[in-house]
């Protein structure tokens, strides 16, 4: 299949799905569902089918900036706005990322009673507006897939959520539109001072001291570099940022835990490394050591939060922050050398794969922490911890999965969290030696959280909280999820380089070219052009 | 000699000026037609709403007309069919055939809104649409004017029926308050504006906007004199006491802080349909007025007035940034739909004042010599349109809805919304496309109009930094303002109906459906079309800036 029509077709499918869905009577639910199913299924056969063209070892002409698939059509010519969508090593595991989860949500979601219709229609939107972000290489375009997610997001978690689930869906929409706002005020900056462009790549090139006749001066970089980070960080979370999470977890339905938890995260740290990175380099080098020190404080903030919940899926939400915490700092543990192509350069790179790494592996095991939460919930209806424990002995299946793939989650040795952790804590031992051993003792407090909470839940004497007659094995679509989950969390685990080769080219290209771009020479001959 | 001139004048008229007010003629022989059916009895024959529409189409197909011969004319051709009419009075270009085209099209979806929710009844017909289209011929001139007097005129042209059908719940208290306070504060205003315009036309000698520019530049144009000179400083006061007073006159037709006290009150108590019909029309007719006036001020060449010129624009701005903090902050407490939209209008006529303030500003710079900024502040007024644009659709769609949901569950207490997204569909979805257009999220056409605003605000922060400032208020703003236009749909959706609450069933496929369809599709249509509307704007805008 064509690139142009491939891309477009895997972005636009899921709401193209939800059209037909109009016509259908609202009572006919199971039709409804395999409906969803098929449209949601059929799209991640599309990412799978991106997966097979695209090409580990592309011929330079190929490629367009280092993108395979890229094209580009005017859409706004006044404004010189572009459709241009294209995929490359960092965004093509988001990709399939997302169509996973959202397949897998949409099985998870069979358990929907109320108002299924618009459930499935604002469900199918949702995953176009995630899968138009990672494709998207015009700035405008991806605001506006990036915006698109807030309504159904909002309807989502404020109909089908839980008893707060007003305060929950309103305090995300706030804090994600809130970031948005300091992300179009970026975006508006970078328009004016590159002769009016919103081409992704065009706007690097410029941040990288490359774009003909333009450039943008460190000042001028900071601003835009911090307006970006606040509103990617809002959406990562990271500390201070982080306390929409909580309250929109525990309130969304277990389906949306899942997408929130497993794509929706992953934007902040995508839209750190594919937008302000690359455009603001300066920028992003003189903050390195805060967003290092920001990173490790989340690491360790969220544990603690972590261990001092009882509520079951606010625990797991404490645990994203801390989880995503490592994407940070393998992100921003960038030490310009004395001289270019520095050894040190190599931990950067390291640090970068493994931030990568870990938004894929924290797509996995949160994506299934929730759902194996959900699952408990279904049946008993409450998520207090202290009302747990014994749950080993009345399901005996789900125990085993659920442990695999909290293990996951703890990073243990073989499991996919372990790879991004390590490879992200080892990194940022060359840059600070201090943060890295603070860093590296967060995983004690990961160990420690998780442990006791499978031992209060799934251990001790048997279950006497609520409801203990509804603890049921598993149902077949039950398993099929949790098992998917904890294949992929045992595959990517043993085998890190099915991931590793996809992602390293891209980012040995990018960090070699931010590091080239801030090197003393050329910050000198590069003129500032800001008006 | 008097010959002479009598014939070139006749010849004029008939030839171009009676064609151009083309549209303006259609909808006075529709007001003719009205009261002529009063008197002769045919009203019982023809129904009232049927002549006022037959009218308002007649005008908007003349205004289509002469919009498309507008942009197919030959540029080069244009000093014989661009320019003034009606000798001096009205002026004819692509800017004012733009505003006029979307008057009219806002006109002919008002009464086919109307008609659909039964205000007025067929006993009062014919005097409110008098009115209305009294009203719009106003406004109509307003776009066009290009003197002094027809300022003056045109608003209150355009504000005196607005009086009466803000009142014309007649048995309703609050109907009648809203008519009288919004007649006092009117008279108010009028009487300070038309000081300040006899102060400027007696200090320049002229009403013409052509004229000011020549007279601005003579009077303060002399190089060596500064403006610390104390005959100059007496000169620069009068000025600004005239530009103040005219101000005052324009801020309270756009309803700007501190001269927004009507705004709730009469939205309040007037019907939804009169109240989405002075959100838009007032406001995009007052707006290209004063686009025009301003320019015809600013285009005093000389580099004395600089500053004060700067100055002025950042004064607007300010006013601007505290008008849309002020309507968001107010919307918040609002229990009642109208009244709550009342507010959104105000922080939204604050918005748009922004990109007239980026606009003096942006041509406070090009007086200081730098050319380029000619085409930079055309983009603020082809933002200023493009937001008219969208605008009209999704206030028109937010009362209209209103409306719509008023003949249906007789309130309009956002209270008494609960739970109505299951049981009427398109109207709640509609509601629901016209307020997050609104707050200005993409893919809708609010989103590019204020992006396009703040797009100039940034710009012009190149020129004075305070713009950058007015630009982070702004985007504050957008924030602010999605909660209580949330507020609205989570009462919809995330409430059960009450138990005993009246039932509403809603046909999506009726007339009333239809027209909800058809106002709120061009929302989404401006958000991902955006060609459609741009480039006509931006050729409006830019023939403001030709020198």
């Amino acid at each position: 299949m064509s690139s142009e029509y491939l891309l477009t077709l895997i972005v636009f499918l899921p709401a193209l799905w939800a059209l037909p869905l109009l016509a259908f009577d609202g009572k006919a639910a199971d039709a409804i569902r395999y409906f969803g199913l098929l449209g949601t299924a059929l799209t991640f056969g599309l990412t799978l089918q991106l997966l097979m063209q695209y090409d580990l070892t592309p011929a330079p002409e190929q490629l367009h900036n280092g993108m395979q698939f890229y094209f580009s059509v005017p859409w706004i010519e006044n404004w010189n706005v572009n459709y241009s969508l294209g995929v490359d090593g960092i965004s093509l595991p988001l990709v399939l990322l997302t169509g996973l989860v959202s397949l897998l949500a949409m099985i998870a979601s069979w358990s929907i009673e109320k108002h299924l219709k618009g459930y499935v229609i604002l469900f199918l939107i949702l995953e176009t507006g995630m899968l138009g972000v990672f494709l998207s290489l015009d700035f405008f375009l991806f605001y506006v897939f990036w915006e698109v997610m807030l309504l159904p997001m909002y309807f989502l978690i404020g109909v089908w959520g839980g008893p707060r689930r007003e305060y929950a869906a309103i305090k995300f929409f706030l804090y994600t539109l809130a970031g948005g706002v300091l992300m179009l005020i970026a975006m508006l900056m970078l328009y004016f001072s590159s002769g009016n462009s919103f081409d992704l790549l065009h706007l690097a090139e410029v941040g990288q001291g490359l774009g003909k006749g333009f450039a943008f001066s460190k000042e001028f970089q900071i601003t835009a570099f911090l307006l970006l980070f606040i509103g990617f960080a809002i959406k990562l979370p990271s500390f201070p940022f982080h306390t929409w999470l909580p309250d929109a977890h525990v309130e969304a339905p277990t389906p949306i835990s899942m997408i929130l938890a497993g794509v929706l995260l992953k934007m902040g740290g995508y839209g750190i490394i594919r937008i302000a990175f690359p455009i603001c380099p300066l920028g992003a080098q003189y903050c390195a050591y805060g967003m290092v020190a920001l990173g490790v404080f989340s690491i360790i903030y969220g544990a603690f939060a972590a261990l001092a919940q009882t509520d079951f899926k606010r625990l797991v939400a404490y645990s994203s922050v801390s989880h995503m915490g490592y994407v940070l700092l393998g992100l921003a543990v960038w030490k310009v050398g004395e001289k270019a192509g520095d050894p040190n350069l190599h931990y950067w790179r390291m640090g970068v794969n493994a931030a990568m790494f870990q938004m894929i592996a924290h797509g996995i095991s949160s994506t299934g922490m929730f759902f194996v939460v959900g699952i408990l919930y279904d049946r008993v209806h409450h998520r207090d911890l202290n009302k747990f424990g014994g749950i080993a002995g009345l399901m005996p299946h789900y125990t085993g999965l659920a442990a695999g793939i909290f293990f996951a989650g703890l990073g243990l040795p073989g499991l996919c969290g372990f790879i991004g952790e390590i490879f992200s804590v080892l990194s940022c031992w060359s840059f600070d030696k201090t943060l890295a051993i603070i860093a590296a003792s967060g995983v004690i407090l990961t160990a420690g959280y998780i442990l006791w909470t499978v031992q209060r839940v799934y251990f001790g004497p048997a279950y006497k909280g609520p409801h203990g007659e509804a603890l049921v094995p598993l149902l077949g679509r039950e398993q099929f999820v949790a098992y998917v989950l904890l294949f992929f969390a045992i595959g990517l685990g043993v085998f890190p380089n099915l991931l590793f080769q996809y992602m390293d080219p891209s980012v040995k290209t990018l960090v070699d070219n931010l590091d080239a771009s801030v090197h003393p020479q050329i910050i000198e001959t590069a003129t500032t052009l800001v008006p | 000699m008097f010959q002479a001139l009598f014939t070139s004048l006749l010849q004029e008229t008939t030839q171009r000026s009676l064609w151009l007010a083309g549209p303006e003629l259609a909808l006075t022989a529709g007001i003719v037609l009205l009261l002529l059916g009063r008197l002769l009895g045919f009203d019982k024959l023809i129904p009232p709403h049927w002549i006022a529409l037959a009218g308002a189409m007649a005008a908007f197909g003349l205004s289509l007309a002469i919009f498309y011969s507008a942009n197919s004319t030959d540029p080069t051709a244009a000093d014989e069919y661009f320019g003034v009419y009606f000798s001096g009075l009205m002026t004819f270009d692509k800017f004012g055939a733009l505003v006029r085209l979307f008057l009219l099209l806002f006109l002919v979806f008002v009464l086919a809104l109307t008609v659909l929710s039964g205000i007025p009844d067929a006993e009062d017909g014919p005097d409110f649409y008098t009115l209305l289209l009294g009203a719009v011929v106003g406004m109509l001139l307003m776009c066009s004017a290009n003197n002094l007097l027809m300022v003056f005129l045109g608003i209150e042209m355009a504000s005196v029926p607005s009086y009466a059908m803000a009142g014309f719940l007649k048995g309703r208290k609050q109907g009648s308050e809203a008519a009288l306070k919004f007649v006092v504060f009117g008279a108010g205003a009028a009487g300070v504006m038309l000081y300040g315009i006899s102060l400027l036309a007696g200090m320049l000698g002229t009403g013409d906007f052509q004229e000011i520019g020549l007279r601005l530049t003579v009077l303060f144009g002399n190089a060596d004199g500064t403006l610390s000179d104390p005959v100059r400083a007496a000169t620069i006061r009068t000025l600004l006491l005239a530009l103040v007073m005219i101000f005052v006159g324009f801020a309270f037709k756009l309803s700007i802080v501190p001269f927004h006290f009507w705004t709730p009150d009469v939205f309040q108590g007037a019907p939804a349909e009169v109240g989405g019909f002075l959100s838009v029309a007032s406001k995009a007719a007052a707006f290209a007025l004063l686009t025009r006036l301003v320019l015809a001020i600013m285009s005093a060449g000389t580099a004395s007035l600089q500053d004060l010129y700067l100055i002025l624009g950042i004064a607007v701005g300010v006013i601007a940034a505290v008008t849309a903090t002020f309507g968001n902050l107010a919307a918040y407490s609002q229990t009642n739909m109208k009244r709550m939209l009342a507010y959104s209008t105000i922080a939204h006529a604050g918005y748009m004042l922004m990109a007239i303030a980026a606009m003096m500003v942006l041509q406070s710079g090009r007086i200081g010599g730098d050319t380029s900024l000619a085409e930079r502040s055309s983009h603020a007024v082809e933002g200023l349109l493009y937001y008219l644009a969208v605008y009209l659709f999704m206030n028109l769609g937010a009362f209209s809805i209103t409306a719509l949901i008023r003949n249906e569950i007789f309130s309009e207490e956002i209270e008494d919304y609960r739970g109505l997204g299951y049981q009427a569909p398109v109207l709640c979805v509609g509601m629901g496309l016209c307020l997050f257009s609104l707050v200005g999220l993409p893919p809708l056409g609010g989103f590019v109009g204020k992006l396009m605003i703040f797009a100039s605000l940034l710009d012009a922060g190149y020129v004075h930094w305070s713009m950058w400032v007015i630009l982070a208020i702004g985007g504050l703003n957008t924030v602010l303002s999605l909660f209580y236009y949330l507020n609205v749909l989570k009462t919809m959706y995330l409430t059960e109906r009450p138990a005993g609450a009246t039932t509403v069933t809603f046909p999506a496929w009726s007339s009333a459906g239809l027209y909800v369809m058809l106002v709120t599709v061009p929302i989404i249509v401006l958000g991902v079309h955006v060609q459609l509307v741009s480039n006509a704007a931006r050729r409006a805008a830019e023939v403001l800036f030709l020198q």
